[in-house]
């Protein structure tokens, strides 16, 4: 099995204000090195499943493996260390440290892991910064830097412990089409060359049909894959 | 690399970034602290200088002999009477002397017991002091002055002469300096002391002492016990009173009921002597600690209202750290490292303020005529306060901050990514 991510049979209640069935029998396999997209109107539940599939939520029926192991029922901070250790993340919006450097930023996930010295994780900042063409502004406050910008330094952290997979809600959605443009390169370049896998979130169709595949959402259910 | 220090880097740079509101909360618990310092320095001290002026003048077991009426009446052994009621009217103790009944042989025994420091002898005698045409009544005791110097402190009550003076003079008196007031006498003069029986003795002055308690001022002295053996006409083992000092004063009332049961004699201990002491030092402690614990509950609130703010202002990031993998004790370790640094912060500073404060006080002049050897306040400077100030600063800031990181474990992080 050369699956990174697989959800089994995932089924979500949202439970307030009125019960409502949001995701329905979700079956989903994202293999190495695969870059895929997930399309959807607005409000069929792709941030939903996003967020069970990134293991932040937990209150769902089915199964969720990563890389062969099943993840689902696994305790609190278990999963933490799975986040940290082999999944990467990118929002629509940034969700910087304000108070703290760009290369700060980028190496606290690293710090958190704790297996590399302090030096070991800068130069692997750096490098991340490098690859995304904003190494100039690794000494600036996250505060100081433009909404572009900020978006690629959230990239680099995602990237900083060399994650299996990379999942992103909508990353390009506030940015401008320049801009998206050189993000979509970004993670073209690091499917292609660093055999990373990609699960991305977006509405924007000229970036959905240049990726692998595209996973079509309907209703709370997967209509095309 | 070490994961706390990573969490410990966040903590400070979160604080470092609301400077103005965290140092209004450390300064807090530097109110609560240097309050304390102050407070329990100086009320201790007080304590202590109270407690100091008690207890080095009393003794820790004082034996004399009781004149009381006889428990058992005679009527008592008539067995004939044995079942009725009896009532006896007017009961009157026996004529009995004041002397302690084979002093000398009690006073070794007891200098042969290990929990007793020293045993001190001593002869009281009712006197009328004269000078001139004014007559005083009092009391003169006889006592071996250099003991009750080694024992009792008592060179620092003289406040004229010396103790060896009294002890090297034949006839010599250590008048109370109330008596001397009332009686214009100085040292050197002579005052005419006339015993119960009539018997009048010219004694010298040798100095003055100050007991700080008026009512002893104005009517003892002392002399050699010898003299006063003279004045009452008993002999060598004429004694009247005995004053223990013990190793272990908390043993005062057991060894006290033995002395007794043991010689049928009144043994009141320094506890006995003194129960309304107590109440005062329990309620300097009491104002102490209240006060104090007050300020603390206070500082804990601004504590608890800054990381409250800190947890509400920082969502995003804890929501990212968690995203990220910080787990939510990781983030509950970081608000509570962040009231920690606030409680030590203001904390150390609170006990320099203290400590400053405490010393202010004890270069403060204070002279009063009750203690003669005291000049300024008294301040008790203990590291063992300054310990449980700091453990006390700690210890609150911890449950001021706990309640809020809990709040910061608990968030959830989907529910801040989706709220954008
Ligand atoms: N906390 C919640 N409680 C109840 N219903 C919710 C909650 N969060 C989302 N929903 C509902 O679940 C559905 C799916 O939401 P979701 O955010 O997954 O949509 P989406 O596909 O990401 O939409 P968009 O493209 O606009 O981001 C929506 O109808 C939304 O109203
Ligand atoms: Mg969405």
């Amino acid at each position: 099995m050369n699956s990174v991510l697989e959800a089994r049979h995932i089924d979500k209640y949202f439970r307030k204000p009125v019960e409502f069935h949001v995701l329905k029998d979700i079956n989903l396999a994202v293999k190495r090195g695969e870059f895929a997209t997930v399309m959807g109107k607005s409000g069929c539940g792709k941030s939903t499943l996003l967020y069970i599939l990134s293991t932040m939520d937990t209150d769902y029926n089915g199964e969720l493996w990563l890389k062969g192991e099943l993840v689902t029922g696994l305790e609190s901070d278990r999963l933490s260390h799975i986040r940290n250790k082999y999944l990467g993340f990118v929002f629509q919006f940034h969700y910087l440290l304000s108070e703290f450097t760009v290369l700060e930023n980028v190496m606290l996930p690293a710090k958190k892991l704790a297996v590399k010295t302090a030096e070991e994780i800068r130069e692997d900042a750096m490098q991340k910064l490098r690859i995304l063409e904003i190494d100039h502004l690794a000494k600036k406050r996250a505060n100081r830097i433009s909404g572009g910008e900020k978006q690629r330094v959230a990239i680099a952290r995602a990237l900083i412990n060399d994650p299996i997979i990379l999942m992103g809600d909508e990353p390009t959605g506030n940015l401008d089409s320049q801009n998206a443009e050189n993000v979509f390169q970004i993670f073209k370049k690091l499917s292609d060359e660093q055999g990373l896998s990609l699960l991305i979130v977006t509405h924007d169709l000229d970036f959905a049909k240049r990726t692998d595949r595209i996973i079509s959402m309907g209703d709370g259910k997967i209509l095309v894959s | 690399m070490n994961q706390r220090k990573v969490l410990v880097t966040i903590a400070k740079t979160h604080l470092l970034s609301k400077i103005r509101q965290t140092a209004t909360a450390a300064l807090g618990v530097t109110f609560g602290i240097g309050a304390y310092i102050t407070l329990v320095s100086f009320m201790t001290g007080l304590n202590k200088m109270l407690d100091d002026m008690i207890l080095n003048q009393t003794p820790h077991v004082h034996i004399y002999n009781e004149i009381q009426p006889s428990e058992k009446q005679p009527i008592a052994l008539y067995s004939e009477f044995e079942n009725a009621m009896n009532v006896v009217h007017s009961v009157k103790p026996k004529q009995n002397q004041n002397r302690i009944h084979d002093a000398l042989p009690m006073i070794s025994h007891l200098k042969g017991d290990p929990n007793v420091l020293s045993a001190l002898p001593q002869v009281r005698a009712q006197v009328f002091y004269v000078a001139g045409s004014i007559e005083m009544g009092g009391v003169v005791t006889g006592v071996n002055i250099m003991e009750e110097v080694e024992y009792f402190n008592f060179r620092d009550y003289i406040v004229a002469g010396k103790p060896e003076d009294l002890k090297n003079t034949n006839n010599g008196i250590l008048l109370g300096i109330g008596i001397a007031e009332t009686m214009s006498l100085k040292v050197g003069d002579r005052v005419q002391v006339t015993s119960t029986n009539g018997t009048v003795f010219p004694l010298k002055i040798v100095g003055f002492f100050q007991s700080g308690l008026a009512d002893i001022d104005n009517s003892r002295s002392y002399t050699t016990i010898k003299t006063a053996q003279k004045l009452v006409e008993g002999a060598a083992n004429y004694i009247t009173d005995v004053n223990l000092k013990l190793k272990d004063i908390s043993l005062a009332p057991t060894i006290a009921r033995s002395i007794e049961q043991q010689f049928n004699l009144r043994a009141v201990d320094i506890n006995e002597a003194n129960a309304q002491f107590e109440t005062g030092t329990t309620i300097r402690n009491l104002i102490t600690y209240a006060v104090s614990i007050t300020l603390l509950i206070v500082a804990g609130f601004g504590i608890y209202n800054i990381l409250n703010m800190l947890i509400y202002e920082k969502m995003n990031d804890i929501a990212i750290l968690k995203a990220t993998g910080f787990s939510g004790s990781d983030v509950q370790w970081i608000f509570i490292m962040q009231a920690l640094i606030i409680g030590i912060v203001g904390g150390i500073l609170g006990l320099l303020i203290g400590i400053g404060l405490a010393h202010l006080i004890d270069g403060i002049p204070f002279e009063t005529e009750a203690l003669p050897t005291v000049t300024t306040y008294p301040v008790n400077h203990n590291p063992w306060y300054y310990a449980i100030g700091i453990t006390f600063a700690i210890v609150s800031t911890f449950f001021a901050g706990y309640l809020p990181s809990l709040r910061a474990k608990r968030v959830d992080p989907v529910k801040i990514i989706r709220g954008q």
